[in-house]
């Protein structure tokens, strides 16, 4: 049975590449939760998420968004939803501004309500003074903003975002996780995976971790440390031992 | 380690990066290809003595002293060869300027800086000269086995004319970089480098048409007028034809000239090199700035996909200059469409093949440009789009470019012969979606800035497309004179797509 606030259930979720990458994966994220999704590198993290945005075809599995068959229904799903990678891929002809009135216009935003919405994530991310640029000569934390601009301008339900923080310096990396809370205050889904685990300790509701293309543990941060008996552990110390666990299996 | 253990690690550092780099673009990148790679090569190579004994074989047998006919034709060969050296060049200078990621390292190295960039010149030389060697060496070789071995002496003009055009290419970007700046250079640069590599013959041919009315270049070379105008026997300007055929003092001197050139360009500008290369480099940081302030506009997702592809594609000086090259060659045959119209000549039937080949090449670089070269993939697959509608949108950016370069041609046409108009009309449209359907059915996700090694990804897709467009320019010739043979040609041509599909990667 679906639960009736779920912004994401998978279920059955396999791939395999050379080996196997996604093994029988099931997960059900809440809608208006931010959900860390922790693990090894090739652990099948990003493989899971490229599924679910429909940049993937699963070998098996079905993938639910808010109660849209993502495989079956993929237009409809893809509209309430938003994807940016770690590697952010914008054009370099075009400026911030006009990059986001590209992702707004293929969203089918009405001018009227996209262009406020532009302007006020450019500024809300430092990225005013740079508009009328084109984004040829940014830097990479420039580059990721204009790619994370252009998930939020269409307003998703649900944003997934693979690495957001890489190549971001402090200042900006606080803005994203302010401006990410602010969309979970409002009542958006956010699924993140990150390798810095004192991100996901401080801003996720729950935890996911996957190792093997499986997911060996999910929870608050207070439950995984009751999942493994240890009270006062930190979130690395948890993630090393269930990691090394996995492995040992 | 010394400094001249320095430079020549230096030196052997650079010949590696640019074999590897030549390398790669012969075999795709894929290792396993090597041995395919190879043995096509010399396939390539073997077959193209063939043409070249039907273009140079009848010169093999001329002696020293030539008439002046004949060493104004040799000549303006060489020449011709020369100014394609320089454009290859000028594209090469630019990319060692912007390519920034080898440059940082060198930069903030403790070595001196003019010396390495000494050895980078050099390397700009060595390879333009190696590449014109390989090119060269069958009509050369066509030239020793039917006129003997004083032809070899021929290897040497081409060092000579690699040597001298990698200097002038050198100099000539760094005086535009001190002129006009590092942002304007890069896009100059390339613009040049087009107009160079195609100038000389398309004015030879304008030259013919406004003289006697013909596409051949040859035509005004061997006029009587060009020759009772050019110089005596004995002048400098026929030394590189004479050293050609085995005049050791005149090869001598190309050789020496060639030398000092690439000498004195070494000792004047590898310092300034390293500024240069500073100077495009913080180009590249800062950024251009883009356009005023405007609305965002209306319209469906398709519209946007569009907009954003017309967008790219203007903006895109590599393009530009690539596409420039094949418009260029448009200019003759239009100039002599406009002639025709005066003496009602059968020349016109001319430009209906011209136009369909240029066609082809331009929608199958626009296409490649479009449907693989898309920066934001990611983005795109996950717009809520279906596959089909993208590249839908896609296509129709490369057919109404098509359309806005060769409507007006169609319809100039169209003054001096409806049919032939109706033909070539028909004729491009099939060779502009030939060769956008074989970008599709080909299609490998890449970046835009990967446009120059397009053709690595499928050598398939690359001989297909050419032998497309080549087709249906000889269908449309033939519709024109011998209807019968147009239709066997356009079914042949036709069966060859076919095969080209069926050989093509399975698509979802």
């Amino acid at each position: 049975m679906k639960p009736d606030n779920s912004a994401l259930e998978v279920r059955g979720l396999t791939k395999r590449f050379d080996r196997l990458a996604v093994d029988s994966l099931d997960l059900t994220i809440r809608a208006g939760e931010f959900y860390a999704l922790v693990g090894p590198n090739g652990a099948g993290k990003t493989t899971t998420l490229r599924m679910v945005t429909g940049l993937l075809r699963p070998d098996a599995g079905a993938v639910s968004i808010f109660g849209i068959d993502a495989l079956a229904n993929p237009v409809a799903a893809k509209q309430v939803m938003a994807w940016v990678s770690d590697e952010p891929m914008i054009y370099d002809k075009l400026t911030p501004l006009e990059y986001l009135e590209f992702v707004a216009g293929l969203w089918g935003l009405a001018p009227s309500v996209s262009q406020p919405v532009a302007e006020e994530l450019l500024s809300s991310l430092g990225l005013e003074p740079h508009r009328h640029e084109r984004c040829e000569g940014f830097s990479k934390g420039m580059r990721q903003k204009v790619a994370l601009a252009g998930a939020l301008v269409h307003d998703p339900r649900l944003i997934i975002l693979d690495e957001p923080l890489t190549g971001l310096d402090a200042v900006s990396a606080r803005h994203v996780k302010g401006l990410l809370s602010q969309r979970v205050e409002a009542g958006c889904t956010i699924i993140m995976t990150t390798h810095i685990l004192e991100v996901a300790e401080r801003m996720a509701d729950r935890i996911g971790v996957i190792a093997q293309g499986r997911l060996v543990a999910e929870g608050t941060l207070n439950e995984l440390r009751q999942q493994n008996g240890h009270a006062d552990t930190s979130l690395e110390d948890l993630f090393i031992a269930l990691v090394t666990l996995q492995d040992a299996a | 380690m010394s400094s001249a253990t320095a430079l020549s690690w230096f030196a052997r550092h650079e010949l590696r990066l640019a074999w590897r780099e030549w390398f790669a673009m012969m075999t795709g990148g894929r290792r396993k290809r090597a041995r395919a790679a190879m043995i096509g090569l010399l396939v390539f190579a073997a077959l193209l003595h063939v043409p070249a004994w039907a273009v140079i074989g009848r010169f093999a047998e001329l002696q020293l002293p030539l008439d002046k006919s004949s060493l104004i034709v040799i000549t303006a060969t060489i020449f011709l060869a020369w100014t394609l050296m320089l454009s290859q060049a000028i594209e090469s200078v630019t990319r060692v300027f912007y390519a920034r990621a080898d440059l940082d390292l060198i930069m903030s190295s403790p070595a001196t800086l003019a010396n390495l960039f000494s050895v980078r010149i050099a390397a700009i030389a060595l390879t333009v000269t190696a590449l014109a060697l390989l090119f060269s060496t069958p009509f050369i070789d066509v030239l020793v086995l039917a006129g003997g071995a004083r032809w070899l002496a021929a290897f040497g003009v081409v060092v000579a004319m690699g040597l001298s055009a990698a200097a002038v290419a050198i100099g000539v970007t760094i005086l535009l970089f001190r002129l006009i700046g590092p942002a304007r250079t890069r896009f100059i640069a390339q613009i040049l480098a087009a107009i160079i590599g195609a100038g000389f013959v398309i004015a030879l041919q304008v030259a013919a048409i406004m003289s006697y009315g013909t596409l051949s270049r040859f035509t005004i070379l061997t006029s009587g007028t060009f020759a009772e105008h050019a110089p005596g026997a004995d002048s400098i300007l026929w030394w590189p034809a004479r050293a050609a055929m085995g005049d050791s003092e005149a090869l001598l001197a190309l050789l020496a000239i060639g030398l000092v050139l690439l000498g004195s360009v070494m000792a004047i500008f590898s310092g300034r090199f390293a500024d240069t290369a500073i100077d495009a480099a913080a180009y590249g940081r800062s950024g251009s700035k883009g356009t005023k302030e405007r609305p965002f506009r209306r319209g469906s997702r398709q519209q946007a996909l569009r907009r954003k592809e017309f967008m790219l594609l203007w903006r895109d000086p590599w393009l530009i200059s690539q596409t420039l090259m094949q418009l260029l060659y448009l200019v003759p045959p239009a100039l002599l469409l406009w002639r025709s119209f005066a003496d009602s000549s059968a020349a016109v039937t001319l430009i209906t093949p011209v136009i369909v080949m240029a066609a082809g090449q331009l929608a199958g670089g626009l296409a490649w440009l479009t449907i693989s070269g898309e920066d934001a993939p990611d983005l795109v697959a996950t717009a809520p789009l279906t596959p089909s509608s993208v590249i839908r949108a896609k296509i129709e950016v490369v057919l109404i470019a098509i359309s806005a370069v060769f409507c007006p041609l169609i319809a100039a046409i169209a003054f001096a012969s409806v049919y032939q108009a109706a033909i070539s009309a028909c004729a491009v449209i099939i060779s502009a979606a030939s060769a956008t359907a074989i970008q599709l059915w080909f299609r490998v996700q890449a970046r835009r800035s990967q446009f120059r090694r397009r053709q690595t990804s499928s050598r398939l897709a690359t001989f297909a497309e050419a032998f497309s467009s080549i087709g249906w320019a000889a269908s449309a010739a033939l519709l024109l004179t011998l209807p019968m043979a147009g239709l066997i040609s356009g079914l042949i041509t036709t069966g060859l797509v076919a095969i080209t599909w069926k050989f093509s990667p399975r698509r979802e």
